[in-house]
């Protein structure tokens, strides 16, 4: 291979690093009205009364809109296929309000301070109801948070509306109560997850006009455009032909743009006044009235010999959707998919759980999906299981961790009766190279640094999908050219990651041709094929194998039109990138250009070259990683520093070294976040008190010391040239490799994130009573 | 009302509300490089330089730029690039949304502090927030455009 597997420059990398104007926001470029929303103050109640007389005569407001002004069309904002798994429980705007931050009215005006001061003009009467802030407390609460009859849900996800169940889960294999009886070791805990924000730099935004034929154009700072247009066009009542949907870069998503969060605001504006709108979140909006991470508390039982083979995991986890259902099963589901194959000894194995509203800001995808919440329970567990028997916690993983080559039952790609066999995996490879680098034999489990400071190490596995199987598709097309350019049409979303680059690094190695050859369009509706968005990990795996399908289709095609120019037989040809030469008479040869003018050539019977490819996979093939932490934890303050994080991926083949190893400091730092600092915190009344980053805190460059990436590439046969995904699995491990570390440095089994100082000392101070 | 200000050596008559933030202003006369993560000050991503100081725009009120000199990524295009090569090459730069704030201060940071150590480059750093790469790939870079070892 000459392109894929080099580190390769990213292709937009000099225009977004130097400034240019290629966002949303840099893109508006007429006088478009500015849209605010008004929020409700209170978690949960019902609007008695709503007066906008004066907020509308204001001089410069454009429109001012109520519940009373939207379509009754319920929909969700997830952006999933179609028909998604979420609810369809929103309105644009609703008679209740069921958060503290829940949009009111839609205020439009020619500039933001006029828009502000019509909202204070704004006068709202509530009847205030009792809020479910506790998701504990939700099931079979007084208060039905969703009282209303139209809500609408695709198919059966287990919903219990009136008690306030958004979706139901239940995962099982094998006979629970017999492989419990059987093992004599039990390991029995309580995890939380706590909501974890998104915190990308370019908050959620975007810029509506009608073009000159009256369409609706929607330029979006997305993930899914696609399912955008899908939408917004639900949500308003319009025919989906009169909406297009635009993507410019974006400044990082992290799944938090997998929801359509804004768009329909501008949108109902633009229609409304027939003018260009757009709405830019501020910080506060962004932390406050968007979506997290789903909070989760999960209860594990595992079951083992004393040997350390492990008989049985069980699961039970109650996940909180917030004010609205946003990923509500899908997330829940992950959390048990994604993490019951790892441990392949055991004979039965089961997850079941509930999402259920509460009167928050609503959860939706982040990346790690659920999966970050499973694994810190799961991991945690078999952690305290090692501990427990007194055995290595490496030593436990090797003994019982699914293998290349064996089957499982709740792997994707499973039927019934037939169990999805794991096609590529060194994850025992990943645990060996993990433990060298970290210096497991010297360090595990601790060492007494001085009077008050001890060092551990701690450890945890994860893995995650590569595109949701069945469900996923993406589709490109590739055009020659007339001056012998390749133009690679994706649908899929760049968001920073490098995309564009590596999936253009997959057309230019199939086309034997270098990526100057190529010119990558950024995604248009109108124009771009389809494909589902960037998210469960499907960009390299799912759109990457469309490249190679189209680039093989296109490369068919110019093969016969140099067979019609040579006179010679395909058979008799050879495909060499920048020609097609006969293989018996090396100096007979057509170029690309010769290629590229011919069909130009207008002599009308040329067909004009283009190559489209279609995949959606059947199986999701995981990546797996094993990551390993490095404290330093003062005992009398219960202080942690994270020394030294490493993780050993198996992502299959790396399609770009640089990229992907980015792509894992970037994920490992969220996690770390995750671990040790991020915590989305709510007031008795149900206000966020972390809706900004003075009080959210991630990372900043002072909270990272070492962290060290290393591959141990397998090769997954049904990946682009052997590849799977890297994005998500990233995030998952810190969590529990972190509680791990400060465990065996303090004993303190921290089950509820973060791991903070005051958890530390807590557990250190009750454990010495 | 009326200021005055050189932005990127070109002399400018701005129009600013009394109570703007000069970010706004800027982007309002068409500075788009100049961009807005937080609205307390927190993460950097607005940073432009007065009178060649890094400066918070979300934080500084645009009256208070009359007759100063306001400096964007726009004006140091070359220097930038020359960094921006370096980061490129690292595969540090993901998104890009942070990289006009945090460019602006590495060109700071580069006339201010001669042969820094790996913790004063982090702690010049600091209030430049990223959540996409994780600052190591970033840290890479800045130690071989400032020929640190
Ligand atoms: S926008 Fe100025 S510091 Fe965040
Ligand atoms: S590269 Fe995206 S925030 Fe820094």
């Amino acid at each position: 291979m000459k392109i894929v597997n080099q580190s390769i420059t990213k292709i937009d990398g000099m225009d977004i690093a130097t400034g240019k104007p290629v966002y949303t926001d840099d893109l508006v470029n007429v006088k478009a009205l500015v849209v605010k929303i008004l929020r409700s103050p209170h978690a949960f109640a019902k609007i008695k009364s709503i007066d906008v007389e004066k907020a509308k005569k204001r001089s410069g407001v454009a429109c001012v809109l109520t519940h009373q002004d939207v379509p009754n069309q319920r929909f969700t904002m997830a952006g999933q296929s179609y028909p998604e798994p979420s609810p369809y429980d929103r309105l644009v705007l609703d008679e209740y309000v069921r958060y503290v931050g829940d949009e009111v009215a839609i205020i439009a005006a020619v500039d933001e301070r006029t828009a502000i001061e019509a909202m204070k003009m704004i006068k709202v009467e509530y009847e205030i109801l009792e809020p479910v802030l506790n998701f504990e407390e939700a099931i079979g609460h007084p208060s039905v948070i969703h009282p209303e009859e139209n809500l609408e849900v695709n198919f059966d996800i287990g919903m219990k509306r009136e008690k306030n169940i958004a979706a139901t889960v239940l995962i099982e294999n094998g006979d629970m109560e017999e492989a419990l009886k059987n093992s004599p070791v039990i390991v029995e805990e309580t995890y939380y997850t706590q909501a974890q924000a998104h915190g990308m730099m370019e908050t959620q935004r975007a810029f509506t006009y009608l073009d000159v034929s009256g369409r609706l154009t929607i330029v979006t700072s997305t993930q899914i455009p696609f399912h955008v247009r899908r939408i917004v066009a639900n949500a308003l009542e319009i025919p989906k032909s009169k909406v297009r949907v635009i993507k410019p870069k974006i400044g990082g998503g992290f799944g938090g743009k997998q929801n359509a969060s804004v768009e329909v605001f501008p949108a109902i504006v633009t229609l409304k006044t027939g003018k260009p709108a757009k709405i830019i979140y501020d910080r506060k909006e962004n932390l406050g009235c968007t979506s997290s991470r789903h909070a989760m508390k999960i209860k594990v039982k595992l079951g083992a010999d004393h040997e350390g083979n492990i008989k049985a995991v069980d699961m039970e986890a109650l996940s909180d959707t917030g004010a609205y259902g946003e990923h509500a099963s899908t997330v829940l589901g992950v959390a048990g998919y994604k993490t019951l194959p790892l441990y392949n000894t055991a004979k039965a194995v089961r997850y079941s759980g509930e999402a259920v509203y509460t009167n928050k800001m609503p959860a939706g995808a982040l990346r790690g999906y659920g999966v970050t919440q499973g694994i810190f329970a799961l991991e945690s567990a078999i952690n305290q299981l090692a501990d427990q028997l007194n055995m290595d916690p490496a030593e436990v993983r090797e003994k019982n961790l699914i293998k290349q080559g064996e089957t499982n039952p709740i792997l994707s790609g499973s039927k019934a009766g037939e169990p999805g066999k794991l096609d590529s995996c060194t994850l025992d490879r990943c645990i060996e190279k993990g433990k060298e680098l970290i210096g497991w034999k010297e360090k595990y489990p601790s060492q007494r640094v001085s009077d008050t400071k001890v060092r551990a190490v701690g450890m945890a596995i994860t893995m995650q999908g590569s595109g949701i199987a069945g469900i996923d598709t993406a589709a490109v097309t590739i055009k020659l050219n007339d001056d012998g350019l390749y133009s690679l049409l994706i649908g899929a979303t760049e968001m920073g990651m490098g995309s564009d680059t590596i999936l253009t690094q997959m057309a230019a190695e199939t086309l034997e041709i270098g990526m100057d050859k190529f010119i990558v369009h950024g995604i248009d509706t109108d124009l771009s094929p389809y494909d589902t968005g960037s998210y469960a990990s499907s960009t390299t795996y799912v759109t990457g194998n469309a490249v190679i399908k189209a680039a093989e289709d296109l490369k068919g095609k110019m093969m016969r039109q140099a067979s019609g120019m040579l006179g010679v037989p395909l058979k008799g040809l050879r495909f060499k990138g920048d020609t097609i030469g006969v293989i018996n008479h090396p100096d007979k040869q057509v170029s690309l250009n010769e290629i590229a003018a011919d069909v130009g050539a207008g002599e009308g019977k040329q067909e004009q070259l283009m190559g489209s490819g279609t995949f959606g996979g059947d199986k999701s093939p995981p990546p797996f990683i094993a990551g390993f932490a490095e404290v330093e934890v003062d005992l009398e303050t219960g202080k942690i520093v994270l020394i030294d994080y490493v993780a050993v991926i198996d992502c299959g083949t790396v399609i770009n070294p640089n990229l992907a190893r980015i792509q894992a400091e970037g994920g490992l730092v969220q996690g770390i976040g995750m671990a040790m600092y991020e915590d989305v915190l709510y007031d008795k009344a149900g206000r966020m008190m972390t809706n900004s980053f003075m009080q959210y805190k991630i990372p900043c460059r002072k909270d990272i010391n070492k962290i060290t990436v290393a591959f141990e590439p397998s090769y997954e046969p049904t990946g682009p040239f052997g590849a799977k995904s890297i994005g998500e699995v990233v995030i998952n491990t810190p969590p529990p490799a972190i509680a791990h570390a400060v465990f065996n440095a303090t004993g303190v089994y921290v089950r509820n994130l973060p791991i903070t100082p005051e958890k530390v000392v807590k557990g250190m101070m009750e454990s010495s009573k | 009302m009326k200021i005055n200000v050189t932005v990127n050596d070109e002399q400018l008559e701005m129009e600013v509300g009394y109570d703007e933030f000069l970010v706004e202003a800027l982007r309002r006369y068409g500075f788009n490089s100049v961009k807005r993560g937080c609205d307390t000050g927190c993460c950097g991503l607005c940073t432009i330089w007065i009178n060649d100081q890094p400066t918070l725009s979300c934080s500084s009120l645009a009256v208070r730029a009359n007759n100063q000199k306001i400096t964007t990524i726009e004006g140091l295009q070359e220097e930038a690039t020359d960094f921006a090569k370096v980061l490129v090459k690292e595969g540090a730069e993901q998104c890009g949304f942070c990289s006009p704030g945090f460019i602006m201060t590495i060109l700071a940071m580069k006339r201010e502090l001669k042969n820094p150590t790996e913790e004063e480059i982090i702690h010049y750093l600091t209030g430049n927030l990223c959540r996409c790469t994780g600052y190591l790939g970033q840290l890479r870079a800045v130690k071989k455009y400032m020929g640190v070892v």
